[in-house]
């Protein structure tokens, strides 16, 4: 986007450059649903071939945290499409207020996820040299905390680009002249931030629910 | 000269503004561009040099083998280079080739738009190409690495030595670049085209374009955490692959493969779509079957992703894995066919016109009918366990990756040399090296078929003596090949200078660019242009009656 017009040079008009804006972005989300599927077909082969460590690993991570941060992801979520939906009417008072506020319960989501990760890494949960399980065979209980490490790794990662986005968004919305120019691209991030909501949403069953009910 | 050709749309008005080759000459000009033109050629320039890389390592490796013992190096370096050949060749020249320099160039132009999508994410895919790059070049100098362009673990993780993680960086960096062309293409071909260019309108290389772009996309992310998985279990000795710690191999094959296989695909559509364009106007003559050319890129990109396994059939994977995947890799061979047919059908009744280009599509059809049938050897189970890891494979692919690919993109350049620099190449020399290109290439790797079939393993250094006069033949070849690829070098440099002037549609084409001027100034159309036409409005009788003409001119009847 040039400085002097909010349509680029290459688009006809600003219908364009938002259509073609947002195609973008879903392609884009549909590399990272690539991205993240090869973790979760690793886990999904390592779970059924080892179904019995993996039940007695998942009981060693933190389901309060776990079931507490679910619950923050879905209401940032709720609280993305208020600020998308301010931007969209141009309120700038309220996109300011609910972008900061998603970027808080980002915030929130990873300072949680942190003490679970000192917490486990205190317990020897680590998959590194100091790695110790005693009620079945390590190796393969390493597999699952490795798992368990890489992904919410990777997606502690995006929530972290996520947040620094959602601040970035928050202090341009009190910059800039023209909130209109912001529209687009708040609603872009929204995507963004639902797919890092949604890829939670399929990590909390697989690392905290493994056979709960029994 | 409109007896020959009717264009789409009518020629642009003169515009008054310099061309994008002549806006602003600074370094920093050039290295900050958006212009997608530039990027095409800095994209040219680079893949040049990444190709003089690889070929060097292929040099040496078919001077080794020119004696059963290795003539020239051990075979630990051989390992280094047949490594190197593979990563430096399939990523950073063949992945990239037509889809970033011929794509970059002239598919906006295809469209009617005066860019792609998001030209500063185009010019970023570039900085992350050479980035990368910069990885793979430093694990080459820094003693390179010998586990082949395939990283088998758990010998790249665990065993290997030399730079596996260096060069597995360069590669996860340049796959973002793909990725980030993939997805500009794709928002472009959807949201940019002109008024009028519906998608049955398109230019066939565009939809091949399109499905590469597809494959690009969804499949490079997970080559990209398959090398980071990799590269952990390497550099910390935890992860999912070595079975040592619980791991299973295979599960990397896998993964590998079905990122590998359909890029086997971007490193051919793109050459299928160049040679669509070239083949209906050098025979003036609308492609035949267009929407069975059209759709059958879509099939093999789609049906791309389903058959990796085909590369795994001695792997233990389980027998019935192995007969789905055959079967599913038999059924690839139909929309290939469709293709070869469809342009074969499209000379019938055509005007041809025997110019470079052109010759370099004869090639590819027929080079690309011999890997793609030698393929159907390969995809049979029973054969396959005969053929794994010989000289059958290598010469294989090479028919679809040089054979085809490398030879559609100097078709491709030769075809748009005009549109790009705005000078023509000089013919005679150019029909000589394209003629030299195919008879190397046969020469190099017509006898490996006979070597594989006969048994001799690929990546190793030395052989049993009585391969040595196939081996010899081959490596001859290889410097035929050689001195072909070399004049066209050294004549495209040259004409930059001292060819003819082109003027804006020296083919009498048809298709948008060549509505433009040559070469094209810096947002391609002076007017959006209208599309009321579908592609290829050739007309092959108006063209042979303009050739009689001519002939009839020159030389009246009654003399002769």
């Amino acid at each position: 986007m040039s400085a002097e017009s909010p349509v680029a040079h290459q688009f006809e008009d600003a219908a364009q450059q938002r259509e073609a804006a947002t195609l973008g972005m879903w392609v884009f989300l549909a590399t990272e649903v690539l991205f993240f599927g090869a973790m979760f077909l690793g886990y999904t082969v390592y779970r059924l071939k080892y179904p019995e460590v993996f039940r007695m690993a998942s009981e060693h991570t933190i389901i309060v945290i776990g079931t507490i941060n679910t619950g923050i992801l879905l209401l940032s979520s709720f609280t993305m499409v208020l600020a998308v939906r301010a931007a969209e009417f141009k309120r700038r008072m309220a996109l300011i207020a609910f972008l900061s506020v998603t970027a808080l319960f980002g915030i929130a989501f990873l300072v949680l996820k942190g003490f679970e990760y000192a917490h486990e890494i205190n317990e020897g949960l680590f998959p590194g040299s100091h790695f110790q399980f005693t009620e079945a065979d390590p190796y393969t209980a390493r597999m699952f905390f490795y798992l368990y490490f890489l992904m919410t790794g990777v997606h502690a990662l995006h929530v972290t680009i996520g947040v620094i986005m959602l601040v970035i968004f928050a202090l341009r919305a009190m910059l800039t002249l023209k909130l209109e120019r912001l529209s687009t691209a708040v609603d872009l991030l929204g995507l963004y931030w639902h797919f890092v909501d949604i890829v939670w949403v399929f990590l909390f069953p697989l690392i905290y629910l493994v056979d709960r009910h029994s | 000269m409109n007896a020959i050709a009717t264009p789409q749309a009518p020629p642009q008005p003169p515009s008054h503004e310099p061309s994008y080759l002549a806006v602003e000459n600074t370094v920093r000009s050039w290295l900050l561009t958006t212009d997608h033109k530039r990027i095409g050629i800095l994209y040219m320039i680079s893949i040049t040099l990444f190709f003089l890389v690889g070929g060097a390592a292929a040099t040496l490796m078919r001077l080794n083998l020119l004696t059963p013992q290795g003539a020239l190096v051990t075979s630990t370096t051989y390992n280094k280079l047949f490594t190197i050949h593979g990563v430096i060749m399939v990523w950073f020249f063949l992945i990239p080739s037509v889809p970033t320099v011929i794509g970059n160039f002239v598919l906006p132009m295809m469209l009617g738009a005066r860019d792609v999508a998001f030209p500063r994410l185009n010019l970023a895919s570039w900085y992350l190409f050479i980035g990368g790059g910069a990885f793979a070049l430093w694990a080459i100098i820094a003693g390179g690495v010998d586990t082949g362009w395939t990283f088998y673990t758990p010998y790249s993780s665990t065993y290997a030595n030399g730079h596996v993680i260096a060069m597995a960086t360069g590669i996860f960096i340049a796959g973002f670049g793909s990725i980030a062309t993939g997805l500009n293409f794709i928002v472009t071909v959807h949201k940019m085209r002109a008024p009028g260019l519906t998608w049955h309108r398109l230019p066939l290389f565009v939809w091949s374009m399109y499905s590469t772009s597809v494959i690009l996309v969804l499949a490079t992310p997970v080559l990209a955490i398959t090398l980071v998985l990799m590269a952990l279990e390497r550099a910390f000795g935890i992860g999912i692959f070595d079975p040592a710690i619980g791991g299973d191999p295979l599960l990397f094959q896998h993964l590998f493969w079905f990122y590998s296989h359909p890029a086997v695909y971007i490193m051919i559509l793109p050459g299928m779509g160049v040679v669509s364009e070239i083949i209906a106007c050098f025979s003036r003559k609308a492609v035949f079957g267009y929407y069975f050319v059209a759709y059958s890129s879509v099939a093999i990109a789609v049906l791309g992703f389903v058959v990796w396994g085909h590369h795994m059939f001695v792997s233990s994977q389980s027998i019935y894995a192995g007969m789905v995947f055959s079967i599913l890799s038999f059924l690839v061979s139909i929309p290939s066919a469709i293709k070869v047919f469809n342009w074969t059908a499209t000379l019938y009744r055509g005007s041809i016109w025997f110019q470079t280009p052109f010759l370099y599509v004869l090639g590819f059809i027929g080079l690309f009918t011999i890997g793609g049938l030698t393929g159907l050897f390969l995809a049979a189970l029973a054969v396959d366990v005969h053929l794994t890891d010989t000289y059958f494979v290598i010469a294989h692919f090479h028919y679809i990756m040089v054979g085809g690919m490398v030879m559609a993109y100097l078709g491709g350049l030769h075809y748009w040399w005009p549109k790009i620099s705005g000078r023509m190449y000089p013919e005679l020399l150019a029909k000589l090296s394209a003629l030299f290109i195919f008879a190397g290439f046969n020469l190099t790797f017509f006898p490996q078929f006979i070597l594989g079939y006969l048994g001799m393993p690929r990546r190793y250094h030395a052989y049993a003596p009585e391969f040595q006069v196939l081996n010899v033949l081959s490596t001859a070849g290889a410097s035929i090949l050689a001195i072909g690829y070399f004049l066209p070098l050294a004549y495209f440099l040259w004409s930059l200078r001292y060819g003819k002037v082109a003027g804006p549609n020296p083919w009498q084409a048809t298709g948008l660019e060549w509505t433009t001027e040559s070469p094209p100034p810096e947002h391609n159309f002076t007017v959006v242009p209208i599309v009321t036409e579908p592609p290829y409005a050739y007309d092959p009788v108006a063209a042979e009656e303009a050739l009689a003409a001519k002939r009839e001119q020159r030389e009246p009847a009654y003399v002769r």
